[in-house]
């Protein structure tokens, strides 16, 4: 038997593409983050709030990542942001190849933030890498508060939490404490927002938020 | 799911390795680390499906799960993350950052030889 050494990164291309993706986004100047959740938390519905609400004052562009059907990117067209579909077609994360060609379709140069909406899912979108400045997890609270302690990958490698839909608190058994204690447990900085993107409570800390890491984005030139 | 992209790469890496050596792969040794999400399970399965009908088709698969580190925020100590109980393992503090966790790297490959080759077929 002959043994050769390789020692080489099974995901290298999604790695060198995603370093491509974001020294194109550092050249620029521009803050993109990679939303993560599992299907239904409300990530689209806190896009729209927050592409809404921050309208004049940050500039949003959208990239939808979903296995089929372009319903996401409809509804966030209807608030005039830009934005670009992708069909993954059954892959379960998107992937920085994709994001490299979504960046070429959005007028990257017109815009302050770029969200990323990852295929509904907790588990493999946190194994790639876009080019991100950072993820943000969406977590809703009828999903059940134990998701940050049996997840922890996603809520190790995020900068934020939404815990969204509280809204529904008083109707489904979800201790927010709880969530709030594992998801520190490995990631000690993690901010923390309780909102309900329907009635739109919390969200204001959600833009300040935003708006200091857009603020810091742009001294780091 | 993500182990099928996983495995394609691995399966592309490992022929080209294959042709450039004019030998028979048999195994392969892969690292990753805690936060890495592959289950050793599903990968195999996904690696032996595709591999199935190429010169791959031997190959298994080892893989090796490296500990997650973490840096005490308060003794420094460097430690073994247990997610079940993340706390420094010298002073039991909880106030820790997380080290890198490892990537997923094809360490190395075995080939069969000429030699063992004509064993086998005795």
């Amino acid at each position: 038997m002959k043994k050769i050494k390789i020692e080489k990164k099974i995901l290298s291309e999604n790695q060198r593409c995603s370093i491509e993706n974001k020294s194109f986004l550092a050249e620029r100047n521009k803050l993109c983050l990679n939303m993560i959740s599992s299907p239904g938390s409300g990530k689209t519905t806190i896009l729209v709030r927050t592409i809404t609400e921050l309208q004049g004052r940050i500039k949003i562009g959208v990239i939808e990542g979903d296995v089929q059907t372009d319903i996401d990117a409809e509804r966030i067209r209807a608030t005039e942001a830009p934005v670009v579909q992708i069909n993954t077609e059954g892959a379960c994360h998107l992937s920085a190849v994709q994001i490299k060609k979504a960046l070429k379709k959005l007028p990257v140069d017109d815009l302050d933030l770029i969200l990323i909406e990852n295929v509904g899912n907790l588990v493999c979108p946190s194994a790639f890498e876009l080019g991100e400045a950072g993820k943000v997890v969406v977590l809703s609270v009828a999903e059940g508060d134990d998701k940050p302690a049996k997840y922890p990958a996603i809520f190790a490698k995020s900068k934020a939490l939404l815990i969204n839909k509280t809204d529904l608190l008083g109707h489904v058994d979800f201790d927010i404490e709880r969530a709030k204690t594992d998801a520190r447990r490995l990631n000690k900085t993690i901010e923390i927002f309780p909102v309900s993107a329907k009635t739109g409570q919390g969200m204001a800390d959600w833009y300040d938020w935003l708006t200091k890491t857009l603020k810091r984005t742009n001294s780091q030139q | 799911m993500h182990e099928m992209i996983v495995a394609q790469y691995l399966l592309a890496q490992i022929t080209d390795e294959a042709v450039k050596q004019n030998a028979r792969p048999v195994a392969a040794k892969i690292s990753c680390g805690k936060l890495n999400a592959v289950n050793d399970e599903v990968l195999c399965f996904a690696f032996e499906a595709i591999a199935k009908d190429t010169l791959c088709r031997d190959v298994k698969l080892e893989i090796e799960h490296k500990p997650l580190q973490a840096k005490c925020k308060d003794c420094n100590q460097i430690f073994n993350v247990e997610f079940s109980k993340p706390q420094c393992k010298k002073c039991e503090s909880r106030d820790f950052e997380l080290l890198p966790d490892a990537p997923l790297i094809l360490e190395e490959i075995e080939f069969q030889t000429e030699k063992n080759h004509e064993k086998n077929k005795n």
